[in-house]
C-alpha cells in the first residue's frame, strides 16, 4: 500500500522532513501561528484588584471575626468576564476531545456524551437543591436515584447496590470493604486479596488500601487468567478475587463462572471490575457469571463526561451475600415514599452495613446524566451499543493484524477493545512513537503500555459510536503511522510535529517538580 | 438510534471483514448458559429526547428547588450565585469531552488550568503545594490521615469534636478496615466548652495528627496556632480541614497558622448544590510533604522546543505505577469540577473573594441578630463566618420540618446530623450566603417565631 493510499480520504502534505514545517523561518511577533494560540497564565495577565464579577459591597458595624481577619494578600488574580472566557477558550483549543474525533483510548470508554444529559442534569429541580434538605422536599431526587439503581441492578442481573461510591477506584473500594465486613461477620478475617497481573493498578491499590495483601495470579499464553495457578493459590487465607471481565487485554474470561465457583468453594468471595461493561452491556448479566460485587464507571458504559478527569461516578452491585454490608447512606421505599436511610437509623434499619464512605448521597449530578443516556438507549438500544462496541473493535483488529502484532488475535475475536504489542517495529521504535504519530494524524492514542503483560502494548477502543468512515478513517492513519515505525522512519522520532507542544521533559518535571506558580526572581530583584 | 451511526450495511460490511457470519460470533467466548437471547425483560426499549426530558421534569418537580425559597442551609455544601460563564466554559466540548491529560502535547488547556488550580488552591489554604483535586472534601480529609500515618509511622488520628460528622464517619470506616485508630468525641451545646484545651491535652507521642475544621461544623472560627505549636513538639501533623473556601476571603488560612495539611470541600466557589455531588476535594500540603501526597499532580516543564509546558508529575506515587505500593488508589480527580472553580475563582480575583466573603459575614451577622432577638433562641457559636449554630427551646428537626412544610429551607437540625446523641437535638445549624436576601431573614424569623410561639397559621 503506498502512501497514498495509506492518506486516503485525509488532506495530504508536502513529503520530507516534516520537522521543516516546525522550523520554519516564517515567525511571528506573537509566537502565535494563527488558529494555534498562545495563552499565558492568570497570574501573569490577571491583577489583584480586577473582577469579573459584580459585587455590592457591604459591611457590618462590628465584625464576628474574633480578630482573625486576613490581611496579608493572598495572590488570587482576577479577571474581567470578557478576558476570563477568552483565557479559558484559547486554553480550551490546546485539548483534544471526543467532540473533535475518535478516541481510541484503551480500557475508558471515550463514546460521545449525548447533550440531553447535560440538559437534564442542569434542570434547576436536581442541580440546585443541598444533600441535606428534609427528605420531604427532595423526593424526586430520591426516586431519580431509586430509577437509576432499577436499571443497574436488572442490567447486571445483581440484587443489589451501593450508589455512593464517588468513582470507579471508590467503587473498588466500596466492593473490597464490604467483602471485608462480610467475611469477618462470619468470624472468618483473611488477609489476601488476589489479583490477575494484567489487572488496572486500582485493584491491587484498592486491596492494600484496604488492608490485605495483594498477590498476583499470572495469565494464560491466551490472555486468559490462569485458571489452574488460582485455584492452586486459594486457600483459607485468601479472601478473594478481583477480576475484570472483559479483561485488560480485551477479552472476555470464558471461565468466569468456574472461577467463582471456586472461589466460593474456598470460601472467599469474587470483585469483578466493571471497567469494560461496555462491552456487554444488555447482552450478558454479570450477576450470571457468579460474582458478588462490581463496579460500574457510570463516565464510562454510561456516557457522563469524562470532563479532563472526572468527576467519575462508581456504584457498585451486590450480591445477597455482600448487600446487608453495602455502605450508608441509602434510599428505601414505602408507600411511595421515599426515605434516606443515613447514620441516624444505622442500628435499627441499616443492619450490618460497613459504613460511610463519603459526605452526602453519591454523586448526583452523574446520576441524572447516566439515567438520561440509559433510558434514551432502553434495553434495545444498550445491547445495540455492545454490539457497534464489539464490531467496531474487532473491524480493527482484522485490519490492522496485518501489519502490526495482535499478541492474542489468533485466539479468536476480542471484546470491545483490540490489543497490539510493538513486535516488529525497527530498532529503536517503540510505541510511543507510534502514539506521538497519531498525535499528528489528529487522533488522541490509544491506551499505550497496559496491560503490563504485553511488551509495548496498544489497547485501543473505538467505542460504539463512531461510525465506519470514522473508523476506516481511524485505520488508515493507523497503519501510516506503524509503517513509518516499521520503516524506522526517523521524523517519527520527533512526532508530535504538528501539536500546540512538541514532546514534553516528564523527567526533569519530577525531578525539581514546579507544582505552583511563582514570581519570576528576576521580577522580585527587581522591586 | 440517535447516536448510534452504524447502518445495517455497515455492520454487514465489517462482518465480513471479520470474517465471520453474526455479530453472535464475536460473542463466542460468553458461555453458552450467560448469552441472553433477545433483549433484557421487564426494561422499557429506547426512547426520544421528548420523552426522556418530559420524565425528568415530572420528577425535579417533586423537589423543592433551593433558589425559588429562603433558603439556610450549609453544613458542608453552600450555595453561591455562580456567574453565568462559568457554567459556558465547563460545557466547551475540549473541556467537558476529554480525558486525563495522559498525552500532555494534546492536552495542554486541561494541564494548564490544572497548573493554575493547583496554585490557586495552594494561596487560599496558604499551603505551599496543592494537588489537582480529590473527590470531594470527606474523602480528601481520610487521605490526609492517612498521608499523616505515611510520614509520622504513627496510627493515632485525633478528630476535633467539630469536624463535620459526615467526615468523620469517613474517617471511622476506614480505620476500621486499615488499622489506623481514630479518636474523636461529639460536640456539645455549651457556649463556652473550650475544646481547645481539651485537644491540645489529647496530643501525644502516639498522636499522628489532629484534625480540625475551620470553620467548624458549628460556624465556630477559632485561632489554630496552639494546637500548632504542640502538635509539632510530638511530631503530630495538623491538618485542617475547611468545608466553606469562601471563608479564605475574609479569615486567616489554615496555613498561616501552621497547618502541614489543609484540605477542603470546593463545591462553594463554582460548584453548584447537586444533592451533594459532583463536588470536588482540595488538598495542599508543606512542600516537604509532597512526595508522600495522594492524587494526581500537574507541573511545569518544557518540551523538545524549549517551550513553557505542563505535564502530570511525581506519578511513581500513582496507582497505576506503584499499584498495592501506591500512596493511594484514586486513579480519577475531580477535573471538570476544578475547572469550575477555578474559573469562578479567576472571575472572582482576591478583590471579588474579599468582597464576597465580607457580604457573607455581613449578612449572616445580620441574620444572627434577628433570629437571636426571638425569645427562646440561644446562639451557641461564637466567633463565625457564614454560619451559626442556634439552641432552639425544643427538638429542632421537628422545627426544621414545619419550615419545610411552608417551603422554607431553615438550616440543618443537629439531631439529623448527629443523631444518637444527647443533648444535640435541639442545635440548628444556620448558614448565610450572599443569595440570601434581607426578607427572606425576615421571613424565617417571622415563621420560625411563629412555629415557637404554637401559631403555625
Amino acid at each position: 500500500m503506498n502512501q497514498r493510499d495509506l492518506n486516503q480520504g485525509r488532506p495530504s502534505r508536502i513529503e520530507g522532513d516534516i520537522r521543516a514545517t516546525n522550523d520554519h523561518k516564517y515567525s511571528t511577533y506573537s509566537g502565535n501561528k494563527a488558529l494555534m494560540l498562545e495563552e499565558p497564565l492568570i497570574f501573569e495577565a490577571g491583577s489583584l484588584d480586577k473582577s469579573g464579577v459584580d459585587i455590592d459591597v457591604i459591611t457590618p458595624d462590628i465584625n464576628r471575626l474574633g480578630g482573625l481577619e486576613r490581611n496579608q494578600t493572598i495572590g488570587l488574580p482576577g479577571l474581567s468576564e470578557s478576558e476570563t472566557v477568552r483565557h479559558y477558550t484559547r486554553l480550551s483549543r490546546q485539548n483534544y476531545a471526543i467532540d473533535l474525533g475518535l478516541f481510541p483510548l484503551g480500557s475508558c470508554t471515550m463514546k460521545h456524551n449525548p447533550r440531553l444529559n447535560e440538559k437534564m442534569a442542569r434542570i434547576a429541580g436536581f442541580a440546585d437543591i443541598h444533600p441535606m434538605q428534609p427528605i420531604s422536599t427532595v423526593q424526586g431526587a430520591l426516586e431519580l436515584i431509586d430509577e437509576l439503581a432499577h436499571w443497574l441492578k436488572k442490567l447486571t442481573g445483581m440484587p443489589a447496590v451501593a450508589m455512593s461510591p464517588k468513582a470507579g477506584a471508590h467503587g473498588e473500594l466500596c466492593g473490597i470493604l464490604a467483602i471485608r465486613a462480610a467475611l469477618e461477620a462470619r468470624g472468618d478475617a483473611r488477609e489476601v486479596i488476589l489479583v490477575p497481573e494484567s489487572a488496572h493498578g486500582t485493584n491491587p491499590a484498592t486491596a492494600a488500601f484496604a488492608g490485605y495483601r495483594v498477590e498476583e495470579i499470572p495469565a494464560t499464553e491466551g490472555g486468559r487468567v490462569d485458571v489452574a495457578a488460582l485455584e492452586e493459590r486459594l486457600g483459607p487465607d485468601v479472601a478473594g478475587v478481583m477480576i475484570t471481565n472483559p479483561n485488560t487485554c480485551g477479552l472476555f474470561e470464558p471461565d468466569m463462572r468456574k472461577i467463582s465457583d471456586l472461589v466460593h468453594a474456598a470460601g472467599g468471595l469474587v470483585y469483578c471490575d466493571g471497567a469494560n461493561f461496555n462491552a456487554i452491556v444488555g447482552r450478558v448479566r454479570p450477576g450470571d457469571l457468579g460474582i458478588d460485587a462490581m463496579h460500574i464507571n457510570l463516565h464510562k458504559t454510561f456516557s457522563t463526561p469524562h470532563g479532563g478527569g472526572g468527576p467519575g461516578s462508581g456504584p457498585v452491585v451486590l450480591s445477597e451475600a455482600l448487600a446487608p454490608y453495602a455502605p450508608l447512606p441509602f434510599v428505601t421505599k414505602s408507600k411511595d415514599y421515599f426515605t434516606l436511610i443515613e447514620e441516624e437509623q444505622s442500628t435499627a434499619v441499616a443492619g450490618d452495613t460497613f459504613g460511610r464512605m463519603t459526605a452526602f448521597h453519591g454523586q448526583m449530578g452523574m446520576f441524572t446524566r447516566a439515567l438520561s443516556y440509559i433510558m434514551s438507549h432502553g434495553a434495545d438500544g444498550l445491547k445495540q451499543v455492545s454490539e457497534d462496541a464489539v464490531l467496531n473493535a474487532n473491524y480493527i483488529l482484522r485490519s490492522m493484524d496485518d501489519v502490526l502484532d495482535a499478541p492474542f488475535g489468533h485466539s479468536g475475536p476480542c471484546m470491545h477493545e483490540a490489543l497490539f504489542s510493538d513486535k516488529g517495529l525497527a530498532d529503536g521504535f517503540s510505541t510511543i512513537d507510534i502514539s506521538k504519530g497519531l498525535i499528528d494524524e489528529g487522533y488522541h492514542p490509544m491506551t499505550m503500555y497496559f496491560p503490563l503483560v504485553v511488551h509495548g502494548a496498544m489497547l485501543v477502543e473505538p467505542t460504539e459510536t463512531e461510525s465506519k468512515d470514522a473508523v476506516d478513517a481511524f485505520i488508515g492513519s493507523f497503519r501510516n503511522v506503524v509503517q513509518k515505525a516499521i520503516d524506522g522512519d526517523n521524523n517519527l522520532l520527533q512526532a508530535p510535529h504538528f501539536a500546540p507542544r512538541a514532546r514534553l521533559d516528564e523527567t526533569s518535571a519530577a525531578r525539581r517538580p514546579i507544582l505552583v506558580w511563582n514570581e519570576p526572581e528576576t521580577a522580585q530583584a527587581a522591586e | 438510534m440517535r447516536y448510534l451511526p452504524l447502518s445495517d450495511q455497515d455492520r454487514g460490511q465489517m462482518l465480513a471483514k471479520i470474517g465471520v457470519q453474526s455479530i453472535d460470533d464475536l460473542f463466542i467466548d460468553v458461555p453458552e448458559k450467560a448469552r441472553l437471547s433477545g433483549t433484557i425483560h421487564d426494561l422499557p426499549n429506547r426512547a426520544s429526547e421528548m420523552a426522556v426530558e418530559r420524565h425528568f421534569k415530572a420528577l425535579a418537580a417533586k423537589n423543592i428547588v433551593a433558589g425559588e425559597v429562603p433558603f439556610f442551609i450549609g453544613a458542608g455544601a453552600y450555595r453561591h450565585h455562580v456567574p453565568a460563564s462559568v457554567d459556558h466554559i465547563i460545557q466547551r466540548g475540549e473541556f467537558l469531552t476529554a480525558y486525563t491529560p495522559y498525552q500532555p502535547e494534546i492536552a495542554q488547556g486541561t494541564l494548564q488550568m490544572l497548573f493554575e488550580f493547583q496554585t490557586q488552591v495552594a494561596r487560599m489554604l496558604g499551603t505551599d503545594v496543592a494537588n489537582a483535586s480529590m473527590y470531594d472534601g470527606s474523602t480528601a480529609c481520610w487521605e490526609a490521615i492517612s498521608m499523616a500515618r505515611r510520614i509520622t509511622k504513627k496510627k493515632k488520628a485525633i478528630l476535633s469534636s467539630r469536624v463535620h460528622p459526615h467526615y468523620v464517619s469517613v474517617a471511622k470506616t476506614m480505620a476500621r478496615f486499615t488499622g489506623d485508630m481514630v479518636e474523636t468525641s461529639l460536640p456539645t451545646l455549651d457556649r463556652v466548652a473550650d475544646i481547645e484545651r481539651e485537644l491540645l491535652e489529647s496530643i501525644d507521642d502516639d498522636t499522628s495528627c489532629v484534625v480540625v475544621q475551620y470553620p467548624d461544623i458549628l460556624g465556630n472560627i477559632n485561632d489554630l496556632t496552639k494546637i500548632a505549636h504542640k502538635a509539632q513538639q510530638h511530631k503530630a501533623l495538623l491538618i485542617a480541614v475547611v468545608t466553606e473556601p469562601v471563608a479564605m476571603g475574609a479569615i486567616k488560612s489554615p496555613g498561616e497558622m501552621g497547618a502541614d495539611i489543609v484540605v477542603g470541600e470546593g463545591q462553594s466557589i463554582g460548584v453548584g448544590l447537586q444533592f451533594g455531588g459532583p463536588y470536588v476535594g482540595l488538598f495542599g500540603c508543606k512542600a516537604k510533604y509532597v512526595r508522600q501526597m495522594p492524587g494526581r499532580l500537574c507541573g511545569e516543564t518544557v518540551d523538545a522546543d524549549g517551550k513553557r509546558g505542563f505535564v502530570l508529575t511525581l506519578s511513581t506515587r500513582e496507582q497505576h505505577i506503584r499499584r498495592d505500593k501506591a500512596t493511594s488508589n484514586i486513579c480519577t480527580n475531580s477535573g471538570l469540577c476544578a475547572l469550575a472553580f477555578s474559573v469562578h475563582m479567576t472571575l472572582l480575583g482576591e478583590k471579588g473573594l474579599r468582597d464576597l466573603a465580607m457580604v457573607n459575614h455581613t449578612k449572616a451577622v445580620k441574620a444572627a441578630d434577628r433570629l437571636t432577638s426571638i425569645e427562646g433562641v440561644e446562639m451557641v457559636t461564637g466567633n463565625f463566618f457564614n454560619e451559626f449554630t442556634l439552641k432552639l427551646p425544643t427538638d429542632a428537626r421537628a422545627i426544621v420540618q414545619l419550615l419545610a412544610d411552608q417551603h422554607i429551607l431553615g438550616g440543618v437540625s443537629l439531631g439529623r446530623l448527629y443523631p444518637d446523641s444527647d443533648g444535640l437535638d435541639n442545635g440548628l445549624v444556620v448558614a448565610v450566603t450572599e443569595t440570601v436576601l434581607d426578607e427572606d431573614i425576615e421571613t424565617f424569623a417571622n415563621a420560625l417565631e411563629a412555629i415557637m410561639s404554637g401559631d403555625l397559621s
